[in-house]
Parts: structure tokens; sequence; C-alpha cells
């Protein structure tokens, strides 16, 4: 279970998480939406400390921490319990499909290199690129690009995998794909808090939809209800928005 | 005109041989010395680290500002006059430490470019999975940043070759030195500079097409 508590953010004077606080349950799948500006790549980030938290209180799985007062020790032990996925994938340049899925394995979790590469081959063949093992990032497709993105969060055996935008940077053709990919992992009920506009998704696989603005949570519930009876106007103005933007780009 | 006296280049080709391997053992130390040197900049200037930046900055403005020949005359002929134990400094130790602080001055821009270049995306992605500073480095920056830098730094290394024959200026009688006495007793200037010239040349060309080969094979790993 992770649990956040007052989470705090500025950069310079702007305020951009106003007292954060938030509860998941293991395996629950949560979307946030939200204009963009608002802050949600923030608290992302946040969780895993990519970005300093200025205040705050979090617990994810086994560990509890206060955000002021965190050694180095336990800022690699809340990333190690945390995997992320990028928008543009972040995959190690300088490595195979194969080993950006092996490399935490055998560098964090000190795996000998042959028991990491066996798991790697596990998870190539469940993200459907047992053919891509060999290959180097800047010859694989977009879509490809990031199912390995998610392969080397899925080998880190996180309480919560954070994705943020995983599929805005995509060429539309290969956002199924990995919204396919991620279903499969929401069905085995990982744990998963999802930055994402894709309002299918949210419909089809999310628990719970939460709505933020101005660095705040605005409201949230299930998709369903959320959906259809928005109780905050700035909700239902954002899906208005949002709604009518995708169906216009469906023909 | 006189006629280019072949015979004379033939048998001063292996005199002037000898003093090759003088050359490249300057060249291949000051170069050890200069990345060593370099990458310890590269490093102060990319982390900022306080204290040390403005000194680095410092260095690497004046030894990229000053001409190499007029450092080599500073080591060689004027730190003496001020530091008395440096009297008993040879011309050799003298071009060395020259060409070690010259061409590390050069050398750690590029390397400080080519870490700088990694994309930085991929740093958030080795620190999200756990990876401490020192693991990001070794196993994500640095080996893209070599890819990048060793063209470059090989580029380097072949001036520093080129740059040795400076030392004659200093009484070494390396390569060039050693032509210079050659031709002094022959008076044959024009078939022994122009010999070393071919020498330097064909050491150069070598060089280069090392060069291309290495870069051949650090780019294919990544276009599979
Ligand atoms: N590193 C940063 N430095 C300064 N301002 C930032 C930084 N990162 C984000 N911001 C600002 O914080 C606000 C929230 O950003 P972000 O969390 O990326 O929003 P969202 O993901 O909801 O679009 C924005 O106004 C953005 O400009
Ligand atoms: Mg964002």
């Amino acid at each position: 279970m992770i649990r956040v508590q007052g989470l705090t953010k500025r950069f310079g004077d702007s305020l951009v998480l106003d007292a954060i606080d938030l509860e998941i349950q293991q395996g629950e799948i949560i979307v946030v939406i939200g204009p963009s500006g608002t802050g949600k790549s923030t608290l992302l980030r946040c969780l895993n400390f990519l970005e300093r938290p200025d205040a705050g209180y979090l617990e994810v799985g086994e560990l509890r921490l206060d955000t002021q007062k965190v050694s180095r020790r336990e800022i690699l032990a809340l990333r190690r319990c945390t995997a992320f996925v990028f928008q543009n994938y972040a995959l190690f340049a300088n490595k195979t499909a194969l080993e950006n899925i092996a490399e935490g394995l055998i560098v964090v979790n000190r795996w000998p290199k042959a028991k990491a590469h066996a798991r790697a081959r596990e998870i190539l063949e469940r993200i459907g690129l047992a053919d891509k093992a060999d290959a180097y990032p800047a010859s694989l497709s977009g879509g490809q690009q990031q199912r390995v993105g998610i392969g080397r969060a899925m080998a880190a055996q996180a309480e919560v995998i954070l994705f943020d935008e995983p599929t805005s940077a995509l060429d539309p053709e290969w956002v199924e794909e990995v919204l396919g990919l991620m279903k499969q992992l929401a069905a085995e009920r990982q744990t998963m808090l999802v930055v994402s506009h894709e309002m299918g998704f949210a419909r089809d696989v999310a628990d719970r939809v939460i709505f933020m603005e101005g660095g705040r949570i605005v409201e949230q519930g299930p998709p369903a209800r959320l959906f259809s009876e928005p109780r905050d106007p700035r909700t239902r103005e954002f899906l208005r928005k949002v709604l009518a933007a995708q169906q216009a780009a469906v023909p | 005109m006189a006629i280019l006296d072949v015979g004379y280049m033939v048998e001063l080709l292996p005199i002037l041989l000898r003093y090759l391997p003088l050359t490249l053992q300057m060249a291949a130390l000051g170069m050890v010395l200069a990345l060593a040197l370099a990458c310890a900049l590269a490093v102060v200037r990319v982390l900022r680290i306080p204290g040390l930046n403005g000194a680095t900055l410092l260095f690497i403005s004046f030894f990229r500002g000053t001409p190499l020949l007029v450092q080599l005359f500073l080591f060689y002929y004027g730190l003496p006059q001020i530091f008395s134990a440096l009297t008993q400094i040879n011309g050799i130790t003298a071009a060395i430490m020259g060409l070690t602080l010259h061409f590390a001055a050069y050398m750690a821009e590029s390397i400080r470019a080519a870490i700088v270049g990694v994309d930085r995306s991929q740093t958030e992605a080795a620190l999200a999975i756990g990876m401490t500073r020192g693991q990001l480095m070794r196993r994500i920056v640095l080996p893209q940043a070599t890819r990048v830098a060793v063209p470059t730094l090989m580029n380097y290394f072949i001036d520093m070759i080129k740059a040795t024959s400076l030392a004659f200026t200093l009484g070494v009688t390396e390569l060039m030195g050693a032509t210079q006495k050659e031709a002094a007793g022959s008076f044959l200037y024009f078939e022994a500079f122009i010999t070393v010239a071919l020498l330097y040349w064909g050491i150069v060309e070598l060089l280069a097409w090392l060069q291309r080969r290495l870069e051949a094979r650090l780019n294919e790993a990544y276009q599979r």
C-alpha cells in the first residue's frame, strides 16, 4: 500500500503541489488527469525523488519516510520499490532491449548476469518483443521502445509503477500496442499510477480516476461516476474539452 | 637546380628511425597524462565542484590561450629561474610536462561536452531504477560519452605527435632534432626535411586509419 501525506513542492515562488494526500491500495489502478502544468508529472517525480519535495510524508510498502529527513539510502530504497515509465521512453542508448531490462537487476539488485538475462528474456516474451532482444533502441519503433520501457519497469518488481503520459509522445499507430500492454499489467493487478489522457483506457481499466488542477486533487472517483457525473465545475469543463478533442481526432 | 638525392634519403631513413621511439614515447606518455588530467578537469567542470571550478576554468583558459612553444620555453627556461629545485629539469621532462598541460586543457573541454551531451532523460531513468551516481556514470554516461569523445581525442593525439617536434627547441634530440643535426652535416636540407616530413605523415596516416576503424566499431554497437 502507498500513502502520501501533505506532499508539497515549490518551484521558486510557484506552488506546484499543494499538500497532496493520496492512498493507493495494492493492485489498484489509478489514472490521473488534468490540464497541463498542473503538477501531475511533478507528483510522480516526487514519489521517487527525481524531484525533492518541500514537505510531506511517504509510505511505500515497508518504507515510511519524512521527505525532509531522508538519507541517501532511503532515497535509493524508495527508488527500488517504485518504477517509472517516461513519456519519451528514456531507454539506455548504449544497451540492447534485453540489457535495458536486465540492467537494474544486475546493477541495483546485484543478480548474476545470466539470471538477470533469463528474467529479461521472460519479460521480452511477455511484452511481445522476444525477437528484438539484441536490438538497440535506435532501431526500434516508438511503440517498441515504450514497451521496452515498460519491460524495464516490470523487471524492478516494484510496489507501484508510475507512468508519466506513456503514450503521448507516440505516433498514433503505436498507441494501441502500448495501452494493450498496460491493460495486460492491470489485469495482473500490478499497482499503477498513470498520468494519461487516454479516456478509453481510464474508463476500461482504472479503478479510480483523479482530476488534478493547480497542484491539488480536485475530485476523484470510479471512472464511470467521474466521467458521467463530475461534481466540480472544473472537472466538467476539463472533461468536456478533452472528450471533444478526442472525438474530433476519431474519424 | 640540383636533383633530389634519393640515395641520401634512403641512407638517412634508418638513422632517423632510431629516434622515432623517443618521439612516440613522449607522445604516448603525454597523452596518458593529459587524458588523466583532462578527465579530472572535466569532472570538476561537470559537477561544478566549488572552489576547483574557477581554478579549472583559469587553467583551461591559460593553456588554450597561449602558444605551446611559449609554454615549453616557460617550463624549460623560465621556471628554473624561479624555483631553483627545477634547475635540473631536462628537455624531455619539460616537453612532456608542456604537452600534457597544453593538451589536457583542450581535451578537458571535449570530454566535458561529451558527458554533458548524454541525453538527460537517461540519467533520470538510471536514477529511477535505483542506481547510484557512480553506477550511472560508469554504466550509462561514460560509455556513451566515450563514443562521442574518441574521434576528437584521437585528433588531439595526432596533433600531439606532431607537436613533440617542438621538443627540439629544448635541445632534445628526437626525430626533428636528429633530422636537424643530420641536415647540418650533409647540407642536404631539402632531402632531410622531406624525409622526416614523410615519416610524420606516414605515422599520422596510420593513426587516422586506426581511428576510422575504432569509430566504426564504436558506432556499430548502436545500429544493430
Ligand atoms: N524543473 C522545474 N523547474 C521549474 N519549474 C518546473 C519544473 N518542472 C515543472 N515546473 C513547473 O511546474 C508546473 C507543473 O509542471 P508539471 O508537473 O510538469 O505539470 P503537468 O505534468 O501536469 O503538465 C509547471 O508550471 C511547470 O512549468
Ligand atoms: Mg507532465
